[in-house]
């Protein structure tokens, strides 16, 4: 019993999720070494990749900031009533449960050119849906969870003790935050960092929808992966994916060497 | 630097700016897709609801959702187990990798399977010398889901198993039960909840997964057409009202379904 279910375990992963990230690796070879650089050194994959990196950046600071300070007023904040605390708690993870499509169709229904809002924005000269910032806004969606997520359990588990000790030693809020609480949760906010970062590397639906997937403009990885994909071009698809997955993968490691570090501590 | 910052308008405005943020960012968007499903009254959100395709679209995401939770509760049931429980070479290895899927962009998951399984493929090939089709038909839209809810069910069980007082089981096993029996009687019930929560979120995630199922889905509409790829096109085709108004069935449905978790996960705390 005990051999047949580890054999079936490794079946399972093994077709399910080694043969496949195999597959991207050996086909975006297919060309050999020329297309694969040739993939990826596209102008359009060059932009595609620039402006990922961009929306990563951008994203993660965004969403590690609020992240954070949502996640300390949500367990400590006295000055918001338990119900409204519990109900800012329950919709959190929101996001969760809207497909990327939904989000991404909510920013372009708010924001879009044809609304109040986005029209005000445009006669100021400033676009937000089929450019960066709706590109950015979807992604801060769609990742808003993940660091209150992390956060907010590691806040619970450590307490307040240590901090009132900080404080009636005479530390101020600021100090306490960076010499105190923060040594404490940093292992939850990189678990959140890392989390956003995939996310935001591989978010598709919401960019795909808000983006308007204009070819270097506001053209994506995943989206500029699946335009490959349907124009056929399923080679230069491969080269861009696997860019995608080597980094996933670094992600996924780094995510382990830190759980490891942090069960050494 | 201290002193600028101990003032109270700081505390004020920080908290100010966070709520904003988080209320612009979620709730509101939220508001915007159900008033706009109903921006032109109920007979045009009836009109686009009961549009044969949309339909079509809705019952076939559920039915393909609801097939591959299935698959997942048994999978991931077994997988949790026997990297809970068994001892062999690469035990650490499988369990890092059962992450894969949730930091692999689901647009480079649905390319592997359109790799592996498409037409120029082995597998592929064998396939339709059986006469079975399986890229831009059903079962690849199946395999998406799984893919990418794979690490569900596995990771809401695994606490539950680690935290199973084995004991219990020992005792069983003196009283003269059989394998079978202790897993009926004593495992199941106690690592339940936790099958519940993680299939209910595969599930969920599985009704809104887009980025793997375009790519392999054919996107036929009435026959390989899913609800959120409807929504795409129905963007796309510059129908807001009608992309809002499945999206809204979606969503009532999702949210329905997160409060189930939330409520499981209640009552086990409450336990």
């Amino acid at each position: 019993m005990r051999r047949i279910l580890i054999a079936l375990t490794y079946l399972v992963f093994i077709v399910l999720l080694i043969i496949p990230l195999f597959k991207i690796g050996t086909g975006a070879w297919q060309e050999g070494l020329d297309g694969l650089i040739h993939a990826i050194t596209r102008p359009e994959a060059v932009h595609a990749l620039m402006m990922t990196a961009w929306i990563v950046v951008v994203v993660t600071m965004l969403n590690t900031i609020f992240g954070v300070m949502l996640a300390m007023y949500l367990v400590r904040g006295t000055w918001m009533g338990s119900r409204l605390k519990q109900f800012l708690n329950s919709i959190v993870d929101l996001p969760f449960a809207v497909s990327p499509v939904i989000g991404g169709l909510m920013i372009v229904l708010i924001l879009g050119p044809s609304t109040t809002i986005g029209a005000f924005f445009e006669s100021i000269g400033f676009k937000i849906v089929y450019a960066f910032p709706g590109m950015v806004l979807a992604t801060l969606f769609v990742t808003f969870p993940l660091m209150v997520r992390e956060v907010m359990p590691v806040l619970q588990e450590v307490g307040t003790q240590q901090e009132e000790a900080a404080s009636t030693l005479g530390a101020y809020g600021w100090t306490t935050f960076w010499k105190v609480t923060w040594p404490l949760i940093r292992f939850g906010v990189i678990y959140g960092v890392v989390l956003t970062i995939a996310r935001s590397l591989g978010e598709f639906g919401a960019v795909l929808v808000v983006s308007g997937n204009v070819m270097n403009k506001t053209q994506t990885a995943t989206t500029l992966v699946y335009q490959d994909v349907e124009n056929f071009n399923v080679v230069s698809a491969n080269g861009v994916a696997l860019v995608l997955a080597v980094f996933s993968v670094l992600l996924l490691l780094f995510m382990e060497w830190a759980k490891r570090r942090r069960g050494v501590h | 630097m201290n002193g600028i910052l101990r003032h109270k308008g700081w505390s004020w405005g920080f908290r100010s700016t966070v709520m904003l943020y988080f209320i612009v960012l979620i709730a509101l968007p939220i508001i915007g897709v159900y008033t706009k499903s109903f921006s032109l009254g109920w007979s045009a959100f009836a009109d686009s609801v009961s549009d044969p395709l949309a339909w079509k679209s809705i019952l076939l995401t559920l039915k393909l959702s609801l097939i591959a939770t299935a698959i997942n509760i048994l999978i991931g049931t077994m997988i949790a187990w026997v990297l809970n429980r068994y001892k062999f070479i690469g035990r650490t290895f499988l369990n890092s990798l059962v992450d894969l899927p949730f930091a692999l962009p689901t647009a480079v998951g649905g390319l592997m399977i359109l790799l592996l399984l498409g037409p120029n493929s082995w597998v592929g090939n064998l396939a339709a010398q059986l006469g079975l089709q399986i890229v831009f038909h059903e079962p690849a839209i199946v395999i998406a889901m799984v893919f990418v809810t794979f690490p569900f069910v596995i990771r809401a069980i695994q606490p539950l198993l680690e935290e199973l007082d084995k004991s219990e089981e020992e005792a069983a096993y003196l009283l003269g039960a059989s394998k079978f029996h202790v897993f009926r009687r004593v495992i199941l019930p106690s690592i339940l909840p936790g099958v519940l929560s993680g299939a209910m979120l595969a599930f969920s995630r599985a009704l809104a997964e887009f980025g793997a199922v375009v790519l392999v889905a054919g996107n036929i509409p009435g026959k390989t057409l899913i609800a959120s790829v409807y929504i795409f096109g129905e963007v796309e085709s510059d129908n807001p009202q009608g992309a809002a108004a499945v999206s809204i069935l979606l969503l009532s449905l999702s949210f329905l379904i997160l409060w189930l978790v939330n409520w499981v996960q209640m009552r086990r705390h409450a336990k």
